[in-house]
């Protein structure tokens, strides 16, 4: 149900032109769509609600602060900031061309990307650096690190949580794109997570575990923050890889897709297709 | 003035410094207690370590990390190039026992290519003082200069006091038309024995502190070459990607060649003991090296230096 507080349709109409955008990445050299897909609600969600940064506050030390450590849904980021105005929306068309900075990974070229990312595992500790500075500067504002699920077969991140731990940042919340996948397989398949809740609550952290499609689910969990004093949070978001085209959901060979321009022009009508579908019986549900 | 007394010195006059430590405080034993929360032990994790000191960086403070040199420069070595030197963020490195300084310590503590992996990190610039003389001399410039910086941290106390730092600059000890030593770092001692012995031998000898390895003062380099018979370059650090390397790679890029005369470990580690014997057993104590640039023996007998220990 939609709440006089949160816009629902709104998020959801940004977020299908989010995934509209990946869909037309992913042709000509292709991208990370079903690592986009999975992350796209998450990012619209933080942008458009929950973190204090648009394009005007870029400079500002008392923004928010959102790090991008699963570097392969930079679409997504792409997306989302062609969509709120933080990127002109033109530019997108440049993706892998030289004359651009627009590639398979987070670069700080692109105003409002706040550090590169690539190797993984490497932001959490780089969002603790400033989650310590602006708790020392008695600062109030908020770090978000979005993690890939198969990212944290990578000691550092769990380093970060013992670390965020010890220092006790309630002010950075960690969040778990949980799509169950990583590059070729599925994470049970290969490094088991589960039981990640209680993981992340063994290194101290206070987590919450939702749906990471369902915007008054995530609304209900960022609204909650800091989940509980002196603590790491973390959000763990199941979502599904390649979500929003059934065709590729779920599917371990959909980590990267060159499409052609057919199979986009054939993408972009199952996007619409589901979702306008969707998005009606909704809207008629509020009514 | 000591290394810690220069950093305590220097965080309290400027709150944009914080110093940062991955659980080794050999260096910082009473900063905690003077700088409060500017004062950061994130434990045993030398990458997690850099990545928050590129976080803070980001913020505009100048992070002054601490980790023993073989951890920090290959353990973390990603963390460095990829956080501090990708987006050139004044992470300013104290690299901890580097070379022979980690004496007892077996191959696992032995930076010995710390140099050639820092210097390969565009935006990183390297230095090695040659005692904590040299060391305090130079650390302001770096400190305050926007690039991030590795530092082989030397905190051996000895009588000789150095000229002023300049960033990229090396210091010219002494000139000779015969032969030249080029080092760095805690060899400087023993070049300065060395050189007492060719001397006495009836030789011209220079001797050259490059104290600043990147920025490379190749001005000084070239003279060298030119002007000596024969260059020495001493290090304690791999014959790969060193001194002897840099050297190579000046005289090449301006066609020149000269006859050189490498100190340096070559293909090995060396043999774990306490200071003076580890010199001693690699044939590095300034006798030995006189007497190999000299190729006989001589009456000369090994002057007494004082040998610090490190454990860790």
């Amino acid at each position: 149900m939609q709440t006089a507080t949160m816009p629902v349709t709104r998020l959801e109409v940004t977020a299908l032109k989010v995934r509209e955008h990946i869909i037309k990445m992913s042709t000509n050299g292709g991208c990370f769509v079903g690592a986009s897909l999975s992350a796209a609600d998450l990012i619209v969600y933080l942008y458009s609600e929950f973190l204090n940064i648009h394009k005007h506050n870029l400079d500002d030390p008392n923004r928010d602060y959102l790090f991008l450590s699963k570097g392969h849904d930079v679409p997504a980021l792409y997306g989302t900031f062609a969509e709120l105005g933080l990127l002109d929306p033109d530019r997108l068309k440049n993706h892998l061309s030289l004359d651009d900075n627009i590639y398979w990974h987070p670069n700080t070229n692109i105003p409002g990307i706040e550090f590169h990312s690539g190797s993984l595992g490497h932001l959490p500790s780089v969002a603790i650096g400033v989650a310590i500075d602006i708790k020392i500067k008695g600062g109030t504002n908020k770090v978000v690190c979005i993690m890939g699920d198969g990212e944290l077969n990578e000691g550092t991140c769990w380093e970060a949580a013992l670390v965020a731990n010890a220092y006790k940042l309630d002010n950075l919340i960690f969040v778990i794109d949980r799509n169950q996948f990583q590059a070729n397989m599925a994470t049970e398949d290969l490094i088991p997570l589960e039981p990640l809740h209680d993981k992340f609550t063994a290194f101290g952290a206070a987590v919450k575990r939702i749906n990471g499609h369902d915007f008054e689910a995530l609304h209900e969990a960022f609204s909650a923050y800091p989940f509980q004093p002196g603590k790491l949070n973390v959000v763990i978001a199941d979502t599904i890889r390649g979500k929003g085209l059934p065709s590729i959901e779920r599917r371990a060979d959909r980590w990267f897709c060159n499409f052609n321009t057919a199979e986009v022009d054939d993408l972009l009508k199952e996007l619409h297709g589901e979702h306008l579908t969707q998005l009606i019986s909704e809207t008629l549900m509020v009514r | 003035m000591t290394y810690e007394e220069l950093l305590t010195e220097i965080a309290l006059s400027d709150d944009r410094f914080i110093v940062m430590t991955a659980e080794n405080r050999a260096l910082v034993r009473n900063i905690p207690s003077k700088l409060g929360s500017r004062f950061i032990d994130t434990g045993i994790t030398e990458q997690t370590m850099i990545g928050a000191a590129a976080g803070l960086a980001l913020r505009g403070r100048i992070p002054v990390v601490h980790a023993l040199a073989s951890f920090l420069s290959m353990r973390a070595f990603e963390f460095i190039r990829t956080d501090a030197g990708i987006p050139n963020l004044p992470v300013k490195l104290s690299s901890f026992i580097p070379g022979f300084l980690s004496d007892g310590n077996g191959p696992t503590h032995q930076a010995l290519e710390d140099i050639a992996l820092m210097r390969g990190i565009p935006n990183m610039t390297v230095f090695a003082p040659a005692d904590e003389d040299d060391l305090v001399k130079m650390l302001p410039q770096i400190w305050s200069h926007p690039n991030p910086a590795y530092v082989r941290i030397n905190t051996r106390k000895t009588n000789y006091i150095h000229t002023p730092f300049e960033l990229g600059k090396a210091e010219i000890i002494s000139t000779g038309h015969d032969i030249t030593l080029l080092t760095y770092g805690l060899l400087f001692e023993q070049a300065l024995l060395a050189v007492d012995i060719l001397k006495k031998e009836g030789l011209s000898v220079g001797l050259v502190n490059l104290r600043s390895l990147k920025p490379i003062d190749e001005r000084t380099i070239l003279d060298v070459t030119r002007n000596s018979r024969l260059t020495v370059t001493l290090e304690d650090h791999f014959l790969t990607g060193g001194l002897y390397s840099i050297v190579a790679e000046v005289l090449l890029k301006h066609s020149l060649t000269a006859n050189i005369l490498p100190f340096a470990l070559n293909e090995r580690w060396f043999k774990p003991a306490l200071l003076p014997n580890v010199l001693e057993h690699e044939g590095f104590t300034g006798k030995q090296i006189a007497e190999r640039i000299l190729g006989y023996k001589t009456f000369h007998r090994q002057p007494e230096t004082t040998m610090q220990q490190f454990a860790e």
